[in-house]
């Protein structure tokens, strides 16, 4: 559906995109993540269109941006960072007047507007001019806008930054509801929204791609070794220490300050060859330790996501 | 063609939901309706001649501030982003914003065929030079459209967008009355380069090609400014 070939575009000396390759399949969700600056909003702007490269293109279908970006807009609908509308104007003046732009027929208009509305939840809004809507509602507006003409490919910059919580799981929900049919690509740097709605995950750092794949592969890459909180009660540090010691495979035991005294708290690292829980259990089950937690820590994508774009 | 319109409704309706419109609209009525008829019985004369002559210094300060906002807004809220990624090219968004400031300034004169009218119930009014006025008028305002478009495109202040454009359409309206500052074998350039001389030319009711050719000229090369300095930003 969409092919990115060694896109690279320069802000006079500074390289913001560095010979990006991608490709995206229809029907995908694709979340694009990365630090701020990463050039994520660089990215899109230059898949809606906005501006042309500096070197290599983008090829949505059989259109190229350097020939057909008209084609390809028609295509597509972009939601930039913090839906930048038309103060002045009402929302349904707006509204009307992106479905004009769109080239949507006018006895389809009426239609269109309604649907939308109630997709996104404006049916309340219609009449009040867009400088006094929320930061919520705005973003819904503009997540109409981007979906005027039922396009193939969604594009959304950050959709749920400075949304409060409700605000965040409404937007969520409507992307999931729409993600059904069409292309999504939405950038973010909140990794739980990655998780929660996208198919496949790229992140960029310093204008590079430097992991993709979907969220469950991605978190097989890189540092292999996980982690077992333990809780016991009734046991010695230095005795729970040596026996643990024995085990093959355990790297390092941290002693982790609990929040009950009587509580002896450990961190066990282990490598990721093996399966230890079974092991670890078993020596406890010898001893009468009384076992209060067990825990195996779930590799997280933060993790993944600070190994990767950490300055180095 | 079908995009031109579509921007060009909504920038037009936009100045009649702000408070644009109406300020600058009676504003210009004021000034052009104070200046021209407090001298009017004086001359006792029946014609608009001296109504024209007080139109390219008021212009210069009206017509600026009729276009600061049209490029200034866009890019400080960000809305040209969502703009320019609907399938829409710059010289849509352009020509629809030029058309829309002309139409503005259409609207500005359109009240002021009252004067014309008066002066006809007064004596026999001589309608050539009033048509060749007004025509002059558009073409002028056409220019002076151009010019403050490209002076909103530099900026995303609408204040010094206004500024910049009223410079630079003073200096055209002036340009022509300094002509003693420069020496002798300039004289010929920089008094073409005038605007007002080539709209009194119209006014008078001769229209010729070079005066055509001098305001289309004007218009283009601000369009052509604003497209670099818009291009300039990506």
């Amino acid at each position: 559906m969409i092919r990115v070939e060694n896109l690279t575009k320069y802000y006079n000396e500074f390289c913001a995109v560095d010979q990006i390759n991608l490709h995206i399949r229809k029907g995908e969700i694709l979340g694009l993540l990365g630090p701020n600056g990463a050039g994520k909003t660089t990215t899109l702007r230059m898949l809606t269109g906005f501006f042309l490269p500096t070197s290599g293109d983008i090829h949505v279908k059989e259109y190229s941006i350097r020939e057909d970006s008209l084609d390809i807009k028609r295509l597509m609908g972009y939601l930039p960072e913090s839906a930048p509308l038309y103060h002045s104007m009402l929302v349904y003046d707006y509204l009307d007047y992106v479905a004009n732009i769109r080239g949507i027929r006018p006895d389809k208009k009426i239609s269109r507007l309604k649907k939308l509305s109630e997709l996104c939840g404006l049916s309340g809004i219609m009449h009040r001019p867009i400088s006094e809507l929320s930061k919520g509602l705005k973003q819904r507006v503009g997540l109409a806008h981007a979906m005027m003409s039922d396009p193939e490919i969604l594009v959304l910059d950050e959709p749920t930054s400075g949304l409060d919580p409700n605000q965040i799981v409404e937007i969520r929900e409507i992307i999931r509801r729409i993600g059904k049919e069409k292309t999504i690509i939405i950038s973010t740097h909140i990794l739980s929204e990655a998780e929660a709605t996208c198919d496949r995950v790229v992140i960029i750092n310093q204008g590079k791609i430097v992991a993709d794949g979907s969220t469950e592969s991605l978190k097989l890459t890189g540092n292999q070794d996980y982690v077992i909180n333990i809780s016991l009660l009734n046991a010695d540090e230095n005795e729970v220490k040596k026996e643990f010691h024995s085990i093959d495979g355990i790297t390092e035991i941290n002693t982790v300050k609990p929040d009950d005294p009587e509580m002896l708290s450990l961190r066990l690292t282990c490598m990721s060859t093996d399966d230890l829980r079974g092991s670890i259990y078993r020596k406890i089950k010898l001893r009468d330790w009384v076992l209060m937690e067990f825990h195996q820590e779930k590799k997280s994508l933060e993790n993944i996501f600070r190994e990767l774009t950490k300055e180095n | 063609m079908r995009q031109v319109i579509h921007i060009f409704n909504k920038e037009f309706k936009d100045y009649f939901i702000s408070p644009i419109a109406y300020i600058v609209i009676s504003v210009f009525l004021l000034v052009t309706g104070w200046l021209f008829f407090s001298t009017f019985f004086l001359y006792n004369q029946v014609t608009l001649r001296n109504f024209f002559s007080l139109l390219p210094l008021i212009f210069s300060f009206v017509i600026p501030a009729i276009t600061m906002r049209l490029f200034s807004e866009e890019l400080n809220i960000g809305s040209y982003e969502i703009l320019l990624t609907m399938p829409v090219t710059f010289k849509d968004v352009i020509f629809g914003k030029l058309l829309a400031g002309v139409a503005m300034v259409a609207a500005m004169l359109l009240p002021t065929f009252a004067y014309a009218i008066t002066v006809a119930f007064l004596g026999e009014l001589d309608w050539g030079p009033v048509a060749g006025g007004y025509i002059g008028a558009i073409l002028m305002g056409s220019a002076y459209t151009a010019i403050g478009l490209f002076a909103s495109s530099l900026t995303r202040n609408q204040i010094i967008a206004f500024i910049t454009g009223m410079a630079i359409c003073f200096s055209l309206t002036l340009v022509d009355k300094m002509l003693f500052l420069f020496p002798g074998s300039f004289l010929g350039v920089i008094g073409y380069l005038g605007a007002d001389f080539h709209f009194q030319n119209i006014s008078k009711g001769i229209i010729d090609s070079r005066d055509i050719i001098y305001f289309l000229s004007v218009v283009f090369i601000g369009l052509y400014g604003a497209h670099l300095a818009m291009q300039e930003k990506e």
